[in-house]
């Protein structure tokens, strides 16, 4: 059997330590060890955005990061953006825009749409959609989605 | 007695029409509804496929020996561990199979049909052990000629995939052998005196390849066999009862002995109506001991779960010079796949459906390949089949020098027409009114951006018909003490149907919807239901809903007459949520009457069950302008406007949704999506960087225009809304580049690739 190593790392803001094989990923420990099953896995191999988390502030596909890699960093992750009696902007405005259908992409979505309004408050629907390009959703047609962002990005505005 | 208002007499319903949050919203966005592969037990197995490499191949000889002594390996099985059922046929929603061919599609018997054919599988301690075992067992395969071509598999002398399989001739079961498994014919009038008739006659041959759901969550499902022989199974399905059913075949097992608890599903189009795992994780199961959770990986969804077809349809149509359409002609050949039963039959029954015409003769050809077995794919059959003939009466308003919309309005079908199969229309449908929607539509009326150098703009219209299907729906509530009311329904919530649902017992109830609380059960905890599909889990669950809430209405009224003291012949009215007695003042409201009903003889519970013999038809018109880079081939989606008759939009957000999302599979269908096989029968793009679906930057916003034509007999005048929509943008888009490039494109998809082809030839 392979060794395993150990992992230390913060995710959702708590101190958290795994044991993985060195070439599982990250999306594999998420999920089957941590039991943090909000990403998902469309394609497991980058290509469809359903396992989006936020990596030291970035967005990356969890599925292309090895586990070991986030050693020492920070992961956020769908089940760290809400409080516990409240839902995060663009929770809420996915919801009031009935921005999901089958709901699958949706954890991804809203992890890649966050990462975006982190450092752009106020973006363009062109930029919206240039930026939510790396996250497939089959059901909406993406219509919704760009409206609850818009949405998002004004209501977080109002109470800056 | 009880008085209730009747929906159809109600102008403005309180409920119906607003558009509230869905129930299931808050685990949705949080990450916390538990999907097919979120599901885990204690003691987990993870169970995987072997497939076959090679499209066609007999089967020798499979050795497992060393794949079942590799330490953490719990048991390897193959065809042989699977009951061989005969030839009843199954339920896989609007495409068909028999037993027999679904379950050796689910593990290949003999002969592999298709690359990625299942052949053994093994449940193992993790994923990467299962992996290892896979590589350890040996199959001895002789590899046979694939056969590919439509065209070629219906020769005479083609390669069969199936020694026994014989075409069913208009009826009657020929005596020879064949890869066609069907011809079947819609007759109506006399088309060659038709055509006698006729100024003017288009005739052209459309071809699609096949195409792929493309649902965001690949297959999962974890399937636990007791030692009492009770097989329980969790799965991402849009049919748990089908699957029940199913899978009880496929083990040759009582359906007693099968419970199926469906998970949240991440998308299905008609891909999550057949078993493909199901029956593997359970016989894994029952070999191991432990439970078994086995998930398709993408590439094994696009090799071989169940795809729509390919297809190749020949269409004449002959028109007076006024546009008077005189007769039709059409012979449409669709992939089965690996096994009989595509939906051609329902492609040629709505290819002309939105149409009065006098004459027609449409041939359809049911063909086998060694390609996956097609499944349903939203609204099936009709797609390619509508390409094709609203393709072709563009053409024909061209050559008459006729607006698009006009020639249709002017030879469209009204209440008592027959459709090709001579069922009338017998109530109202939204034919005309969607095109009249679209003509008056801002989009209609506006002008095109010009055309540049390098940058030809156009715009396209099409029409699209499904007939939707009503099937079984049954479901039943409790009345709480704080008068909430617990609905438990059985059809897994695709999008947004807790919500519809519980909307339409709200209205019936005159109570408010965040009363209503839905709950989609297991197959031992409700009634029967059919599948999620065919644009019925609105339709016929809010008929079973309101059933059932006109028997939670007279039991409270029964209720009342107990607390008020009343006689029989009493008059009691449920009004909006009120109930009133005969006496001035002698009223309870919904919410006093719930908080008393303990001491009025314990809980109400309402019930349901459904079987409605009618169905509201679904017609959409759809424009779009797009531009043609000439240099690149790259289309880009300018403007889309889709109307469509919904009856009555129910929740106008996720009905607007359901068009908007079937407008975008549409256009991946029309610009993008297709498989590429190799001449080995080898899918070259078998992933999504590969097989390419629309992003978010290849659209643009989707404007949608609610028709709402009630269909009478529904209590809210409802019609399935979800299927239509991806039936018109094929045609829609292949029109406007025609326009745009000035040339007749044919063949899908119109891929960069296949511009620049054309225009450089
Ligand atoms: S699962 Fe990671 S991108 Fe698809
Ligand atoms: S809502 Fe189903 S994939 Fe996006």
């Amino acid at each position: 059997m392979t060794k395993r190593v150990h992992v230390e790392t913060r995710i959702n803001g708590r101190e958290v330590d795994f044991l993985c094989e060195p070439g599982q990923s990250l999306l594999e420990v998420l999920r089957d060890q941590l039991h943090l099953t909000g990403a998902k896995e469309g394609c497991n191999n980058g290509n469809c955005g359903a396992c989006t988390v936020i990596l030291d502030g970035r967005i990356v596909d969890s599925c292309l990061v090895l586990a070991p890699e986030v050693e020492g960093r920070e992961v956020t992750t769908i089940e760290g953006l809400a409080g516990p009696e409240h839902l995060h902007p663009l929770q809420q405005q996915f919801l009031e825009h009935a921005a999901l259908q089958c709901g699958i992409c949706t954890p991804g979505l809203i992890m890649a749409a966050k990462g975006l309004l982190d450092q752009n408050p106020a973006p363009t629907e062109e930029e919206i959609r240039l930026w939510l390009a790396g996250n497939l959703c089959r059901c909406t047609g993406y219509d919704k989605i760009i409206r609850a962002v818009q949405a998002a990005a004004q209501q977080m505005e109002a109470r800056v | 007695m009880v008085t209730t208002t009747r929906p159809s007499e109600k102008t403005t319903h309180k409920v119906i029409g607003t558009r509230p949050i869905r129930p299931d919203g808050v685990d949705k966005v949080t990450g916390r509804a538990i999907y097919g592969a979120d599901v885990t037990l204690p003691g987990l197995l993870i169970g995987k496929v072997l497939r076959s490499p090679f499209a066609h191949a007999r089967i020798r000889n499979i050795d497992t020996g060393a794949a079942e002594r590799l330490p953490g390996v719990r048991a390897v099985i193959t065809a042989a561990d699977l009951p061989d059922p005969d030839k009843g046929m199954a339920d896989v929603g609007e495409a068909s199979a028999t037993y027999r061919d679904l379950s050796h599609n689910v593990m290949a018997r003999d002969k592999a049909l298709y690359q990625g054919h299942a052949v053994a599988a093994v449940a193992a301690e993790s994923a990467s052990i299962a992996e290892q075992a896979l590589a350890l067992i040996t199959v001895d395969y002789e590899p046979l000629p694939p056969v590919l071509d439509l065209v070629e598999a219906m020769k005479d002398d083609a390669p069969l995939l199936h020694e026994d399989l014989r075409t069913n001739e208009l009826g009657t079961l020929s005596d020879k052998p064949s890869n066609i498994a069907a011809h079947a014919r819609f007759l109506k009038g006399d088309p060659a005196a038709g055509f006698a008739e006729a100024d003017v006659i288009v005739e052209r041959t459309y071809t699609t390849t096949m195409v792929h759901q493309g649902y965001i969550e690949p297959h999962a499902s974890t399937a636990y066999w007791n030692a009492d022989g009770k097989i329980t199974i969790w799965t991402t399905t849009q049919a748990p009862f089908a699957i029940r059913d199913n899978v009880a075949v496929l083990l040759n097992v009582p359906v007693s002995r099968v419970k199926v608890i469906p998970t949240e599903i991440g998308g299905g189009f008609g891909g999550k109506l057949p078993p493909y795992v199901e029956p593997l994780a359970a016989v894994l199961s029952r070999k191991s001991g432990a439970p078994v959770k086995m998930t398709m990986s993408r590439t094994e969804e696009l090799q071989a779960s169940g795809p729509t077809s390919g297809s190749r349809t020949h269409v004449k149509i002959g028109a007076k010079r006024d546009g008077t359409i005189v007769a039709v002609e059409a012979s449409l050949a669709y992939e089965a796949g690996a096994f009989p039963g595509s939906s051609v039959r329902f492609g040629s029954l709505c290819m002309f459906a939105p149409y009065d015409i006098p004459n027609m003769q449409l041939d359809s050809y049911d063909v086998v390949v060694n390609k996956p077995k097609v499944a349903a794919y939203r609204a099936p059959g009709s797609p390619a089949a509508m390409f094709a003939s609203e393709s072709a009466l563009d053409e024909l308003a061209e050559r008459l020098g006729m607006d698009p919309i006009e020639l249709r309005l002017k030879n469209s079908a009204k209440v008592g027409t027959r459709m090709a199969n001579n069922i009338p229309f017998q109530h109202p449908v939204g034919n005309v009114k969607v095109l009249e929607a679209i003509r008056e539509s801002d989009h209609w009326r506006s002008p095109l951006p010009e055309s540049t150098e390098t940058r030809k703009i156009g715009r396209g219209l099409a029409m699209g018909f499904w007939p939707n299907a009503p099937l079984k729906s049954s479901c039943f509530a409790t009345v709480n003490p704080d008068g909430s009311v617990t609905l438990v329904e059985g059809n897994p919530d695709i999008g947004g149907t807790r919500a519809s649902l519980a909307m339409q017992l709200a209205e019936t109830l005159g109570i408010p919807y965040e009363k209503v609380i839905p709950q989609v059960a297991d197959t031992e905890t409700v009634g029967y239901n059919d599948a999620t599909g065919g644009s019925r889990t609105t339709f016929t669950g809010g008929i079973a809903v309101y059933e059932l809430g006109q028997d939670i209405k007279q039991q409270l009224i029964e209720r009342a007459r107990i607390l008020w003291q009343l006689n029989p012949e009493d008059a009691i009215v449920y009004e909006d949520g009120t109930i009133r007695g005969p006496k001035e003042g002698q009223q309870l409201s919904f919410d006093q009457l719930a908080a008393q009903l303990f001491k009025t003889g314990g809980p109400v519970v309402g019930r349901a069950s459904v079987s409605p013999k009618h169905v509201g038809f679904a017609f959409g018109c759809h424009v779009v302008d797009l531009a043609v880079d000439i240099e690149t081939g790259k289309v880009e989606i300018l403007r889309y406007t889709a109307a469509q008759d919904v009856g009555k939009a129910v929740h106008p957000s996720y009905v607007e949704g359901q068009i908007q999302g079937g407008v975008a599979q549409g256009i991946g269908w029309a610009l993008n999506e297709e498989y590429v096989y190799d001449e080995q029968g080898r899918l070259v793009n078998a992933s999504f960087l590969d097989y390419r679906m629309p992003t978010s930057l290849d659209l643009p916003m989707i404007e949608t225009i609610l028709v709402e034509e009630p269909h009478p007999p529904h209590p809210f005048g409802v019609r399935g809304v979800g299927e239509v929509p991806i039936v018109p943008p094929l045609a829609a888009v292949a029109n406007a580049i025609s326009h745009a490039l000035g040339h007749r494109f044919t063949d899908l998809p119109i891929s960069p690739r296949r511009i620049i082809e054309t225009l450089y030839p």
